[in-house]
């Protein structure tokens, strides 16, 4: 056991942290829809520069480095005030272990270098929680699928050049064994995007897709027909870690804001309460990253982690509330951001059942 | 980076396990006997199975055998897991300040802690070690373990440095974070037990999700716990001091939090039962709240070190 870097991680921190340094004016002040515009470029420098991918493998332009690395990657680029790296973690372990060698080759490399931008079709407005009720359905057409459906609550569905979809493919087939999964372009004119406004004002994050007869070739199915359900469980299982993440770092750099914010204020019980999650979630995802280097599979410890991630965030936007009051934009906005924490990627509340189901083995309600 | 277990280490936890499970008491009931009375009841005897099995293991020398925080807050847990009622975290804090062939305990603002069976304890006083005689027991709130008067006249033991002092501080700080957090596991099992055998509506009330989401909760502020108190662990022997210390007061609030909420579901999801003496449920609660004040840390303390 040994918390301190090794020399070789050391060497990389100083790499990255020389690099940063350069960058430092290119880093935007404040989130919000100029934050969530700028991602891909930002994408496309960090993975140029070679610290974009660090744990994937080399043949799709990863680095295979231990899961070490991301936890320095995000630390540092907290620490520079730079932008978190792209979350693509939970698409790529999506296509990696379910596509075929031809599916990819062809699109994780432009995955994970940036040149080509991804969305993700699950949810919809029928099925949230519920999953495994969707109906967009997609039906033989030839040598192709033709798409009808209503997905929502895709992020960057706007800039996307590729929907990673979840279709129903057999209507007779009891819920999820009629589901596939797709990898379909979204520059078709028979997609139709409609922007979702958050509470915090933003309306780049999250978009809702309308597939009318869009069209994605047979051979671009992620597997055989009825595997879908086996990609969407990898991704939100991989969806749900905060080490996948990266946001541990992103919510220390917010709390230290805050302290220099109050200045020579004593800071208040929340402001404290927030720096001892942040600080609990950051030995937590330390620890989960270094389980991996036994192989650990990931079950549904995910729902465990997300959890303790969506506490954190939330102690600390009710810091940010608490620090800054309604009167500062910055503050209010991560402070409401935070509320979808509890939603996204899984309700609290699902990834409640998973633990007593799968965890403790309580048994289904 | 790595912030895993050595093999060693997860040998000692699988020993220290076994050991509380076997001879940790099963009951209420197993607690009330006193091994002092006389009455030769059951209980005095497990209990003083334990006491030779505890003994034998010469995990209350850990830190003068060289053994790392990690170690003592290993053994710590799982004696908290398990309920052990026979002395560890007074010897073993003793041990850290200066090894003793007499049993020897600590004293903490003039009350010698964990003295069952133990007649001698050291106090720290800034640089000055200083020992007590144990004298009559106090009332205390902890129904596994006693504490004490301390009698005088204070015999001088020894000037130790400022950086032991500091490191034993954190040492202090982490142990009884891990008692914290092993009473805290103790609770949240006994309740996802109840749990599965508990019927209502013609169902196991673990199946509702009303008594399965606070126990899905526990858990994961269980795994929480486990993650920081790991690494101010770590930190006592390997981190500069006042981050040692640091670090572990971060760990003692978290866990200190966590553990009484685990410990009040547990309470709750026994129902009428949870609050009863007869139910172990407050018998957890009890060791997180002597633990709690233990070495205590204030928010503030926390906090201090954040501008």
């Amino acid at each position: 056991m040994d918390y301190r870097d090794s020399p070789d991680e050391a060497a990389f921190r100083a790499r990255l942290r020389d690099w940063l340094s350069q960058r430092a004016g290119d880093f935007p002040a404040a989130e919000g829809d100029q934050y969530w515009a700028g991602q891909a470029a930002w994408h496309r420098a960090l993975h140029a520069a070679g610290f974009f991918g660090l744990s994937w493998p080399k043949e799709y332009g990863g680095h295979e480095m231990p899961p070490v690395y991301d936890v320095i990657l995000d630390e540092e680029l907290a620490r520079a005030g730079a932008r978190p790296r792209p979350s693509l973690g939970y698409l790529v372990q999506g296509l990696g272990r379910h596509g075929s060698e031809e599916l990819r080759r062809r699109f994780l490399p432009g995955m994970i270098d940036g040149t080509e931008r991804w969305c993700q079709g699950f949810s919809e407005p029928e099925a949230g929680s519920d999953l495994a009720s969707l109906t967009t359905s997609a039906v033989k057409n030839g040598d192709d699928y033709v798409v009808h459906g209503h997905k929502i609550w895709t992020s960057y569905s706007d800039v996307a050049d590729w929907c990673l979809l979840l279709a129903r493919t057999d209507p007779d087939a009891r819920r999820h064994r009629g589901l596939s999964a797709f990898v379909i372009s979204m520059h078709q004119p028979s997609i139709e995007q409609r922007p979702l406004q958050m509470i915090n004002g933003v309306t780049t994050e999250f978009g809702q897709v309308l597939f009318d007869g869009a069209r994605v070739p047979a051979s671009q199915m992620v597997g055989a027909p009825g595997e879908g359900w086996a990609l969407a469980m990898t991704i939100v299982a991989h969806e749900r870690e905060p080490a996948e993440l990266g946001f541990s770092a992103r919510y220390g750099k917010l709390v230290r804001d805050l302290v220099a914010r109050a200045g020579e204020r004593p800071p208040t019980a929340d402001l404290i309460w927030a720096h001892v999650e942040t600080e609990m979630l950051y030995t937590h995802v330390r620890r989960r990253l270094s389980e991996r280097l036994d192989g650990m599979a990931h079950g549904p410890e995910g729902s465990l982690d997300k959890l303790l991630m969506t506490w954190t965030e939330q102690t600390v936007g009710h810091a940010a509330l608490a620090e800054g009051g309604t009167g500062d934009p910055e503050l209010l906005s991560a402070y409401l951001y935070s509320r979808s924490q509890s939603v996204m990627g899984g309700t609290s509340q699902i990834q409640k059942n998973i633990i007593a189901a799968r965890i403790l083995g309580l048994g289904a309600s | 980076m790595d912030a895993r277990l050595s093999a060693e280490q997860r040998d000692l936890r699988a020993a220290a396990a076994k050991l509380a499970d076997s001879l940790g008491p099963q009951s209420v009931l197993d607690l009330s006997g006193d091994d002092d009375d006389g009455d030769g009841g059951d209980d005095a005897g497990r209990r003083a199975r334990l006491e030779k099995a505890v003994a034998a293991t010469a995990w209350r020398t850990l830190r003068s055998d060289g053994a790392s925080g990690v170690e003592v807050a290993i053994v710590a847990e799982e004696f908290a897991r398990g309920l052990v009622d026979v002395p560890y975290l007074g010897p073993v804090l003793a041990d850290g300040l200066q090894a003793s062939s007499e049993p020897t305990t600590i004293a903490v603002d003039g009350v010698a802690v964990d003295t069952r069976g133990i007649s001698r304890a050291l106090l720290l006083d800034g640089n000055s070690l200083r020992a007590a005689r144990v004298g009559d027991v106090r009332a205390g709130v902890d129904l596994t373990r006693v504490s004490a008067e301390i009698v005088g006249p204070l015999q001088p033991v020894a000037v130790i440095s400022a950086e032991h002092v500091n490191r034993w501080h954190a040492l202090a700080l982490v142990a009884t974070t891990a008692d914290l957090l092993g009473a805290a596991r103790g609770a949240h099992a006994l309740a996802c037990g109840y749990a599965k055998v508990r019927a209502q509506y013609g169902h196991k009330i673990g199946t509702y999700q009303a008594v399965s989401h606070p126990l899905a909760e526990g858990i994961a502020l269980i795994e929480g716990s486990v993650s920081v108190l790991r690494h101010a662990a770590w930190a006592v022997d390997e981190a500069a001091p006042d981050d040692a210390i640091r670090a572990a007061r971060l760990a003692k609030v978290y866990c200190a939090r966590t553990a009484r909420t685990v410990c009040e579901t547990s309470i709750q999801v026994h129902g009428g039962i949870g609050n009863t003496w007869d139910c172990l449920a407050h018998v957890y609660l009890r060791r997180v709240l002597a633990a709690t004040e233990l070495f205590p840390v204030r928010l503030e303390e926390v906090g201090c070190g954040l501008s």
